[in-house]
């Protein structure tokens, strides 16, 4: 739309031909070298559209004239990155346990690999640190249920703890209490017996029967003194380290209702070189036997 | 002046000719616009004392641009012998006896304060010196000017040039001087990655294509930006790009010298001709010589302006001018504000002081960033230790009841040759320390100039355990020379 043009009497410009509280604005050009870059910006932008894929249709895109896709480039980047990992991939698979901890290479990228898989497929359960909740063991710690060196977490982590593998770890503590194998008294004796062995306080006369009921009902699975037993995976009972709690009232409930912690196996999830190196990456957190 | 070339300007006298040169300041006094199309300038060539000043200057800082990445620094074995090198790949900077690892880049804090503060102090003093003489673009404008002299001829061959319809020689020179500038800009831009990796093996890289891409095209920008900057935008970058000239007002006060026209002296000015009396005019014959030589084509007798770079060629111009007219030199001059107060008072002139409380300070101030820098760098240790505290878990219990934390120990060997360490603690009841892949605690290994990570794990039996945490010190000690690292970290245990 023409308006009247108006020249400023002052500096004899061109104004905008708007009025704001008496202040007429100048209709000064932009800076040349600005209009240059933003035309060439706009051929840029019809290149790019002309180049690359751009325009969405209704049941696809363009694509543009070169076929690029930036998801067929990430698919590209992983293969090249399996590609590259493969090396040590493909002698993880085939090396026992013992010869990847030799191989400070292998070792490295068994350490970092496993734990990014840990953190992908274990925290869930046992934390981000390994370091495991009520239920869930703690990983970072000298106790272990199954056995702690890496052959025995290897075998954990393949079959899992009572778990529908048929070569599940498995074993099944009776309920106590609950199936009416002992009385309320005795089972307040035996978890007496327990807090004496495990080192805390407890009521001397109750745990001195309680010695009693443990040998009899106890001791088959945990041992004479509470040691434990890796093959049966039964708890050491007689050190500080808890999974369900060592107070008076957790051993009370272990006791009458029994424990059943379960871990899926994961063979048929995961290849034979993850589960390497997350067993010998879980081995390296400081507690492996 | 001596008494030849007295008398030779004496006899130039009677056949003194100034040409009066029509040239317009593109910031003239009287009509001063906000914005206004560039007006092209053609700077005339000055002959004298400050444009002998800017040639030494121009060759000395080109020569430490484009030379420094050749010399060469033995460091013995493991260690690159370039003088200057910024290694990118090793993260490591070395310039001449210092080597700085990324986390020392403080050093370049404490460079760049020296350096601002230089930069306040020699502006307190004579103006825009940065500015005139060394700044990267009046320098390589130079250059370009020079080069635009040597093929198209000086000021006014230029302006008919120019003005000369299309012709073989036309093209021919102005083929030739964009070549010769796009050369410039390549080797200067050449000049800048040898900075960034060994300079002969990457000037044979670069001719048999061998060099990485990024090389190439680095060169490609860095020559694009010196040819576009010096060639085509010169003084624009100056005047409409850089903060640095509206800084600069701050920095000068009335005692500083800076390069300014005696309007007292000069007014009022009137064209020249022979045999007439000085007594009834200024010495300003308005020849405009003053204007045509200025490469940011302004003219000094309106004063004081942003524009002004104080390169000082106005001040050549004019003295020619005056030696070939027989009156006094220095009509514009590196002169300040206080004489000019003091003249227009009828007072004598006064030196400059030098010493005043600006310069005092920035100087003092340049003093002490220096001695903190050197005696950072005289202490500093070439073993570093950092050490990482397990968050997840803060710490572990054991099965005897003991508290284990796990850490993360980063050492850090600067020498150049492979060292041994042994990890101890201090101020730990009772703890025990083992290192995650290792044979007790000594002998861990750390390749030349290099950083290593051990995983070490503290354990405290049931009795010592703090309650929620503890202080202690790890102490890292050279097995070799004894010398110790010591940095102070925590110990978490359950809260009781």
């Amino acid at each position: 739309m023409a308006h009247n043009v108006e020249k400023d009497d002052v500096t004899g410009i061109e104004t905008t031909g708007h009025e704001w509280d008496g202040i007429k604005e100048l209709n000064n050009p932009l800076p040349r070298w600005w209009l240059w870059t933003f035309y060439a910006c706009i051929v840029w932008a019809i290149g790019y559209w002309v180049v690359y894929p751009t325009w969405p249709l209704i049941s696809s895109h363009t694509k543009g004239m070169i076929g690029y896709s930036s998801r067929q480039d990430v698919v590209d980047k992983i293969a090249e990155a399996k590609a590259a990992q493969a090396q040590y991939l493909d002698r993880i698979e085939v090396a026992s346990l013992a010869d990847i901890r030799a191989d400070t290479e292998l070792l490295n990228f068994s350490l970092a690999g496993g734990k990014s898989a840990f953190a992908v497929n274990c925290s869930q359960c046992h934390g981000q640190g390994a370091q495991g909740f009520v239920g869930y063991p703690n990983l970072n710690d000298d106790d272990w249920i199954w056995g702690g060196t890496p052959e025995e977490i290897s075998a954990t982590i393949h079959y899992g703890i009572r778990s529908a593998h048929e070569d599940t770890r498995f074993s099944v503590m009776p309920a106590f209490g609950k199936d009416g194998l002992l009385e309320r008294q005795q089972i307040n004796q035996v978890v007496e017996y327990v807090l004496k062995i495990s080192g805390q306080e407890h009521d001397e006369a109750a745990a001195s029967e309680g010695q009693t009921v443990f040998a009899e009902q106890c001791s088959s699975c945990h041992g004479d003194t509470g040691q434990g037993l890796h093959d049966l995976g039964a708890p050491r009972l007689s050190d500080a380290i808890w999974l369900y709690g060592g107070d008076r009232q957790a051993l009370r409930e272990t006791v009458t209702n029994a424990r059943f912690g379960v871990m899926p196996d994961w063979t048929n999830r995961l290849d034979e070189a993850t589960i390497k190196q997350l067993a010998i990456y879980v081995h390296s957190l400081g507690g492996g036997e | 002046m001596d008494q030849a070339s007295q008398a030779a300007s004496q006899a130039s006298v009677s056949s003194a000719k100034v040409e009066t040169i029509d040239v317009d300041a593109v910031n003239k006094k009287e009509e001063r616009s906000l914005y206004k199309a560039r007006v092209k300038i053609y700077p005339k060539r000055a002959k004298g004392v400050f444009r002998k000043l800017k040639w030494l200057v121009m060759a000395a800082t080109l020569a430490v641009y484009y030379l420094a990445p050749w010399i060469r620094w033995d460091r013995g074995p493991n260690a690159p012998d370039q003088a200057i090198l910024i290694d990118f790949p090793a993260r490591r900077f070395y310039f001449f006896f210092i080597e700085i690892w990324p986390e020392e880049v403080y050093y370049l804090t404490g460079l760049l304060i020296i350096a601002a503060l230089g930069l306040f102090l020699v502006t307190s003093l004579a103006g825009r010196v940065w500015c005139g003489y060394t700044c990267p673009q009046t320098v390589w404008t130079d250059l370009f000017i020079w080069v635009e002299r040597l093929v198209e001829g000086d000021r006014s061959a230029r302006i008919r040039l120019d003005k000369a319809p299309l012709s073989v020689n036309k093209i021919a020179r102005k083929t030739t001087k964009h070549v010769l500038w796009i050369l410039i800009g390549m080797a200067t831009g050449g000049a800048w990655i040898f900075y960034f990796a060994d300079a002969p093996t990457l000037l044979v890289d670069l001719f048999t294509f061998q060099a990485p891409i990024v090389a190439y095209s680095t060169v490609a920008i860095l020559a694009g930006c010196t040819y576009v900057f010096g060639g085509m935008m010169r003084e624009q970058v100056c005047t409409y790009m850089c903060p640095w000239p509206r800084i600069q007002g701050a920095l000068v006060d009335e005692e500083s010298l800076i390069v300014s026209y005696k309007d007292d002296r000069g007014e009022p000015r009137a064209p020249f001709r022979k045999n007439m009396d000085w007594d009834t005019r200024g010495d300003c014959i308005d020849c405009n010589q003053c204007v045509a030589v200025c490469p940011m084509g302004i003219d000094i007798r309106d004063g004081q302006q942003l524009e002004c770079i104080h390169c000082a060629l106005c001040i050549d111009a004019c003295d020619e001018v005056m030696t070939r007219i027989n009156r006094p030199l220095n009509l514009i001059s590196y002169d300040t504000y206080v004489n000019h107060e003091r003249r227009a008072a009828g007072r004598p002139e006064q030196k400059p002081r030098i010493f005043r409380a600006r310069t005092v300070i920035y100087a003092a101030l340049i003093a002490i960033v220096g001695l903190i820098m050197l005696a950072a760098l005289i202490t500093r240790s070439t073993l570093d230790i950092n050490i990482l505290h397990d968050r997840n878990p803060l710490f572990v219990k054991l099965s005897d009841g003991g508290i284990r934390n796990g850490y993360t120990i980063k050492i850090l060997n600067k020498q150049h040759e492979i060292r041994r360490f042994e990890i101890a603690i201090e101020g730990l009841e009772n703890a025990l320390i083992s290192v995650v892949g290792q044979e007790g605690t000594s002998g861990l290994t750390v390749p030349a100039d290099r950083l290593a990570q051990f995983r070490v794990f503290v354990s405290v039996p049931a009795a010592n355990a703090p309650d929620g945490r503890e202080d202690f010190n790890f102490v890292v000690t050279d097995l070799a020379d004894g010398n110790r690292a010591i940095n102070d970290t925590v110990f978490r245990g359950p809260e009781q």
